[in-house]
């Protein structure tokens, strides 16, 4: 497809052409002729003509559609697409989108009570809003590629399932530990690898996190290797259990027990935590760490000529958001119950990379509402079956489309003289440096 | 030379394989005056910034840094950031280096990273929002506040650095280092695609840091207007070795600078030189 929009039958005609003839040349080897290994070994192959015939035939009807769809729109693309009208309708949303967001979610177990499969999934959410918002952090704020954050998770999950298993300890007082530990372990992973830039941070970074799988794996006496810890103790309510028992909460209340309470606490309490997530980068951006931060994004050689310590200030971005992944991981591992290595494989790593991507990067809001439309999306598309990744994928693709930048695609100054511009994202840079 | 010297940079040698960019170049600038770096294209300025501010490390030689209270610091030895932060020494870039996403307010509130890092207890105590930190936070804003003023770009405070046009862009450059509170300032080339009348500007803005706030000047610079306008001394090099050093004075009658500047054309050179004064 050429970037010019083409004016004219015959123009559209030979792009048209061009992309079958694109479509042709691939496809005649993937789809036209088939190989196989014979009975005896020997290569055996045949032709599908029709099938390629078919598929070239799609990309030559589509191209036209497309071209004619793209002139109808014309060259101007959103502004065109979407009327003034919409336009200011969407930015008055946009103002009251994350107070609306915040109240329904506050209500979710009151409006669900009956409905456990909806605060399940609301849970599974939160707790991406929440890894989103921390990886948020490196990513979006410091501009540092991590293709590892499920470490810092799966450190926080193993550091609460066996302090609790091994010396009994309260969640409370395992979770400020285990945001520790995870806090500890982002530094001395961070110090070897921040000298890297760019694609080779983020290799290193995807390595460590499958160091850790594996170490986890393979440290059978401490971890329990592939067998994982089981019976890791449920969170209590400050020290009153949420069970079936005399000195239950439900008991103390007076009220009749009913497992949906600890469901509505697990709630409640990855709320908090991904509030507390929140609140903490909001704050942080707006000191001077923060703006460090987001200096470093935007070009690491000017933050030190300004004298920043760009080594401390990377480690500490690393730190923090390997700090919320270890709440998150802390939070994982109460909830469950009992953890394996196999929850923290890279795909968990790329699936919140993707959110933070999606909601736009550095965005708050954004990321959150990523969150909601990726695993929210994934559930949706649950009939599908078979084509669920398919349609998953094709999605993310349009949604990319549409907003190359994410979803919320504008900077929000940290501080202002007389009014707080919206900063457009074409300005902001991704770093990754 | 005599008198105070904030830097001098004795037998500075810098190669790149086997690329030889300075050689045995040695200098001094005096303290609270403006000392101009000029040279044709390649003569090696920008590397001689970039071995004083720590960005590369010098393959031989000697800088030194003396500060107010008479203690000396051995440029050579520290890195990047350090020589910011400790050494006092701010620097532009030829081809600017701004914060573009972020407002030209943020560029000048991260020139005060140091300072406000340290009100903010290092973070923890700004997280709790001490009313310490508050009040560091508010004197940093009036800094940032009083540079956009003197860099006449108050009225566009929350704007992005990058949707600035090229002048304007400079003068922030300028006004974010200074917000460092630097003891020598290194400007390079901050009149490139400037017009006359931004360039008269320039001028005005570094005399008066000059004069008002007593910073030392360290100015790489191609446009001979404002160099010989504002330059109290000025080192002529060419590939990578001083050739002269002088008032404006001396120097716009040198004919070895004016041949080194304009190849073996004399009078054409002479015809610039001229121009400029
Ligand atoms: N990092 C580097 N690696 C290799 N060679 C370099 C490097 N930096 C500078 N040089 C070489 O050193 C010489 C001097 O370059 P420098 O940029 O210092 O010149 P300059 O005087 O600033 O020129 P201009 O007026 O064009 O900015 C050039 O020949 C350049 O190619
Ligand atoms: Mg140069």
């Amino acid at each position: 497809m050429t970037a010019k929009p083409a004016t004219g039958t015959t123009s559209i005609l030979k792009t048209a052409f061009v992309n079958a003839l694109i479509a042709l040349v691939l496809f005649s080897l993937m789809v036209g002729i088939r190989t196989e290994a014979g009975a005896s070994g020997q290569l055996t192959y045949w032709t599908r003509f029709g099938e390629l015939a078919s598929l070239v035939a799609a990309v030559f009807g589509g191209s036209i559609v497309i071209e004619l769809l793209r002139q109808w729109i014309g060259p101007t693309g959103a502004e065109k697409l979407v009327p003034p009208a919409v336009q200011s309708g969407m930015s008055f949303i946009g103002r009251y989108l994350a107070p609306a967001l915040l109240i329904f979610t506050l209500l979710v177990p009151v409006i669900f009570y009956n409905q456990r499969y909806i605060l399940d999934l609301a849970i599974l959410v939160l707790t991406y809003v929440m890894l989103g918002w921390g990886l948020n952090v490196v990513v979006g704020l410091a501009g540092l590629l991590d293709l590892g954050y499920v470490a810092f998770y799966a450190v926080g999950a193993y550091s609460y399932g066996l302090l609790a298993t091994n010396f009994g300890w309260s969640f409370w007082i395992c979770l400020p530990l285990a945001g520790i530990l995870a806090a500890f372990w982002g530094v001395l992973l961070g110090f070897p690898v921040l000298r890297l830039r760019g694609d080779y941070l983020a290799i290193v970074t995807l390595a460590f996190g499958e160091i850790i799988r594996l170490v986890i794996i393979n440290w059978q006496e401490l971890t329990g290797g592939p067998n994982g810890v089981s019976g890791i103790p449920r969170p209590s309510f400050f020290g009153i259990p949420l069970d079936n028992s005399d000195d239950g909460l439900a008991a103390k209340l007076g009220i009749e027990y009913s497992p949906t309470h600890r469901i509505i606490f697990l709630f409640y309490l990855i709320l908090a935590l991904a509030l507390l997530t929140n609140w903490a980068t909001i704050r942080l951006r707006r000191l001077p760490i923060g703006r460090a931060w987001e200096a470093l994004r935007e070009d690491e050689v000017a933050c030190r000529a300004l004298g920043i310590n760009t080594t401390t200030t990377k480690l500490t971005a690393f730190a923090t958001g390997a700090m919320f992944g270890g709440f998150a991981g802390a939070f994982f591992a109460t909830r469950q119950g009992f953890i394996s290595p196999e929850s923290f494989t890279f795909q968990e790593s790329a699936l919140v990379l993707a959110i933070v991507v999606l909601g736009g990067m550095g965005s708050q809001l954004g990321v959150a509402l990523a969150a909601l439309a990726m695993i929210g999306g994934f559930e949706l598309f649950r009939g599908l079956e078979t084509y669920r990744m398919l349609v998953f994928g094709m999605s993310m693709v349009l949604i990319m489309i549409w907003r190359p930048r994410g979803l919320v695609g504008h900077r929000a100054p940290t501080v202002y003289l007389t009014k707080a511009k919206a900063i457009s994202s074409d300005l902001v840079k991704e770093g990754h440096g | 030379m005599s008198g105070d010297k904030i830097l001098s940079i004795d037998r500075l040698a810098m190669r790149f394989g086997g690329i030889v960019a300075v050689q045995d170049l040695s200098f001094a600038a005096e303290r609270k005056k403006i000392t101009a770096l000029i040279g044709p294209n390649g003569a090696g300025k920008t590397t001689v910034f970039n071995c004083i501010t720590g960005f590369y490390k010098p393959s031989g030689g000697a800088i030194r840094l003396t500060h107010d209270d008479g203690t000396t610091v051995a440029l050579e030895r520290l890195s990047d950031f350090r020589i910011a932060k400790q050494a006092k020494v701010a620097r532009t870039f030829q081809n600017i280096r701004l914060f573009p996403g972020m407002t030209a307010l943020e560029n000048l509130m991260v020139a005060q990273h140091n300072a406000l890092m340290r009100a903010s207890g290092f973070t923890l105590l700004g997280l709790l929002g001490v009313p310490t930190y508050r009040d560091a936070e508010k004197r940093a804003i009036d800094l940032a506040t009083d540079w956009l003023k003197r860099v006449n770009l108050i009225d566009r405070a929350d704007d992005a650095a990058g949707n600035f046009a090229y002048g304007d862009q400079r003068r922030l450059e300028i006004a974010r280092a200074m917000c460092t509170e630097p003891a020598l300032l290194c400007l390079d080339e901050p009149a490139a695609g400037l017009n006359a009348r931004e360039s008269a500007a320039l001028s005005e803005l570094l005399l008066s840091i000059r004069d008002e706030l007593g910073t030392s000047i360290l100015l790489i610079e191609h446009d001979m207007s404002v160099v010989m306008e504002i330059s109290d001394h000025i080192v002529v090099m060419d590939h990578g070795v001083k050739i002269a050093e002088g008032t404006p004075r001396e120097i716009r009658d040198d004919p070895k600078v004016i041949a080194a500047y304009l190849g073996a054309d004399e009078e054409e050179a002479a015809a610039v030189m001229e121009g400029g004064a």
